[in-house]
């Protein structure tokens, strides 16, 4: 779940939250997000990590985290206790990306979701030229050894987020090294081009 | 107030505080005790912020003596692996400070003390006391030794149980609390545990309606099987099997009852030095207390209830895959309570397979967890 453009990935979700609001970050691993959003945003910041290692690096860190995974604990929160909860390239890692998304909309005001795009030129190239799962940088493990068993295309992200009612308050496209590009996620060309995605979300109404 | 110090050992100090008679301890149950004793020792000195001073609450079986060998029988210290000059608790660092709880048998006032309206030995008449009145009368030493707020307060087992209630009623008191291996109440299978222990030790002629003391007898055969049914639950199928398998004491069997294989004999002697130390209606008092608990039945069957004062307390709860005592769901029970009272929770898993006693073994990532929970709160609060 480690992306190429983690950097880039930071820098938007930083710019994105609002300094000294709530935020939960799932699967905040090592706590260097949530690391900077508390020293930059000065956000009241608490996470959720899977392992015991990363759990106790946070702790070192002073940040407030929870051993616990995105598809079991995120029931247990109440709802609004955050401003933002966010998802950085995780949601094609678990079981029920549908329940997760909504969860992460009843826990938090707005959620911040990165993922990769499985519609990116260089995955339908590599699945066109050469018949077999693709392995690009984004997605660098072969079928049978990755963790990522829920992987889509922006188009079905902008799909399923209409089904669950959500609006797209902001979206970006990221790669690595470039600075992130605001695109409309909508537009056909975008599927193409942006290798991970960047979504603001808010539910609708 | 009253302060004997009897222990100027190994860097500990304390010794026994005894309230006056106008500083009664209302308990629970409606009963007060009065001129009561409280038994403790501290390590390292309180800094002159007053902002330094650790809480330890001990387990059932325990003591006050969390960092310094038993100046009487020279048990070892029970906490070395966390407590102790270059280990997260540290004297060079911080005061330390654990006292034995009231109805224990380390100094505090419990069933052996002397009841001074009769002056024997109170035995059955002694109050039933909760794990709430333990901490009131731990807040009151703290207090009398000046401390204001404690920087953390940190327990596991009935310790950790003590930290929810610290938590709970004197919020303002605690900077952080940390909870190991514990829960917010005990489960039907923990009172079953503590009821067979109390049983055994009732079931002994020489426990004599708890008043064995004052007719010169003592219920060891009772008070040590209660022991034994309770290490095994201290431990864990895997680290009994690694320890002991089927391994023989002797060649061969006996074809009879004598401690044929090694756990018998290892319970035998875990059974037989307990009673040494300990006394049976102590042992009855303190099951009890921890039966009663339940932090969530006090506010109203909702637990998030119990630390909505708590929100601005720094938490870390740790447990054990292999804790089947105080199982991983209980510890997740308590860390969601806090997430839905808002407060700062941390809680980390540690993978282990020595059950529930692997709190007071060598973990390295509980060590290394805890450190990195109490420095970085250190940096906050400010502490060299």
């Amino acid at each position: 779940m480690t992306g190429v453009a983690v950097r880039e990935d930071f820098k938007e979700i930083l710019r994105l939250v609002r300094p000294g609001a709530r935020v939960l970050d799932v699967g905040c691993g090592e706590g260097a997000l949530l690391e900077s959003l508390v020293r930059e945003n000065n956000v009241d910041g608490r996470g959720l990590e899977i392992s015991p290692e990363g759990v106790s690096a946070c702790l070192a860190r002073g940040l407030a985290v929870v051993q616990g995974d995105a598809d079991h604990d995120l029931d247990y929160f109440p709802a609004k206790s955050f401003d933002y909860v966010i998802l950085s390239q995780t949601l094609q890692a678990v079981q029920r990306p549908r329940h997760v998304l909504s969860e992460l909309l009843r826990i938090g005001d707005q959620a911040i979701v990165s993922l990769p795009n499985f519609g990116h030129w260089r995955v339908r190239l590599d699945l066109l030229f050469h018949g077999r799962m693709p392995v690009t940088g984004v997605l660098p493990e072969p079928w049978w050894n990755t963790p990522n068993i829920h992987l889509c295309t922006l188009r079905d992200f902008t799909s399923i987020c209409q089904d669950l009612r959500l609006s797209i308050d902001a979206c970006a496209a990221l790669a690595a090294d470039k600075p992130a590009r605001r695109i409309n996620p909508q537009r056909p060309v975008e599927n193409w081009r942006a290798e991970t995605a960047l979504f603001l979300l808010s539910r609708r109404g | 107030m009253e302060i004997l110090d009897t222990s100027a050992r190994q860097g500990a100090g304390g010794g026994v505080m005894t309230f006056p008679g106008d500083r009664t301890l209302t308990l629970d149950s409606g009963a007060a005790l009065e001129g009561f004793e409280i038994a403790y020792t501290t390590y390292g000195e309180l800094n002159r912020a007053r902002s330094n001073a650790i809480l330890i609450c001990h387990a059932l079986s325990l003591d006050q003596h969390v960092a310094s060998n038993h100046p009487v029988t020279g048990r070892p210290a029970w906490w070395r692996t966390m407590v102790g000059p270059g280990r997260p608790i540290d004297p060079d660092r911080h005061f330390i400070i654990c006292s034995n709880i009231i109805g224990g048998c380390g100094g505090s006032t419990g069933p052996s003390s002397l009841d001074p309206a009769t002056g024997r030995a109170w035995g059955l008449r002694f109050p039933v006391i909760t794990i709430a009145d333990m901490v009131r009368a731990q807040a009151m030493l703290v207090e009398a030794l000046g401390v204001d707020q404690l920087f953390a307060v940190v327990g596991g087992s009935m310790g950790g149980m003590q930290v929810l209630q610290w938590a709970a009623d004197y919020p303002e008191r605690i900077f952080s609390a940390v909870c190991i291996a514990s829960a917010a109440r005990h489960s039907a299978q923990n009172i079953a545990f503590h009821e067979v222990g109390r049983q055994a030790i009732m079931a002994d002629p020489d426990w004599r309606g708890g008043d064995y003391a004052a007719q010169g007898v003592r219920p060891e055969k009772g008070l040590a099987v209660a022991r034994m049914a309770a290490h095994i639950t201290y431990l864990s199928e895997p680290a009994l099997h690694r320890k002991f398998g089927r391994e023989l004491q002797r060649d061969g069997l006996s074809w009879g009852f004598d401690a044929d294989f090694q756990i018998e004999s290892y319970l035998r002697h875990q059974g037989a030095s307990f009673v040494d130390r300990f006394d049976a209606n102590s042992y009855l008092y303190i099951t009890r207390a921890m039966d009663y608990f339940d932090l969530a039945g006090a506010h109203g069957d909702v637990l998030a209830d119990a630390f909505r004062r708590a929100r601005d307390v720094r938490f870390c709860v740790f447990s054990f895959t292999s804790d089947w005592l105080y199982p991983t769901p209980e510890s997740r029970a308590i860390v969601r309570a806090l997430n839905a009272a808002g407060a700062r929770a941390s809680f980390v898993e540690i993978e282990s397979d020595k059950g529930h006693d692997a709190f007071l073994l060598e973990e390295p990532v509980l060590r290394d967890a805890l450190n990195g929970f109490l420095q970085s709160a250190a940096q906050i609060r400010n502490l060299a």
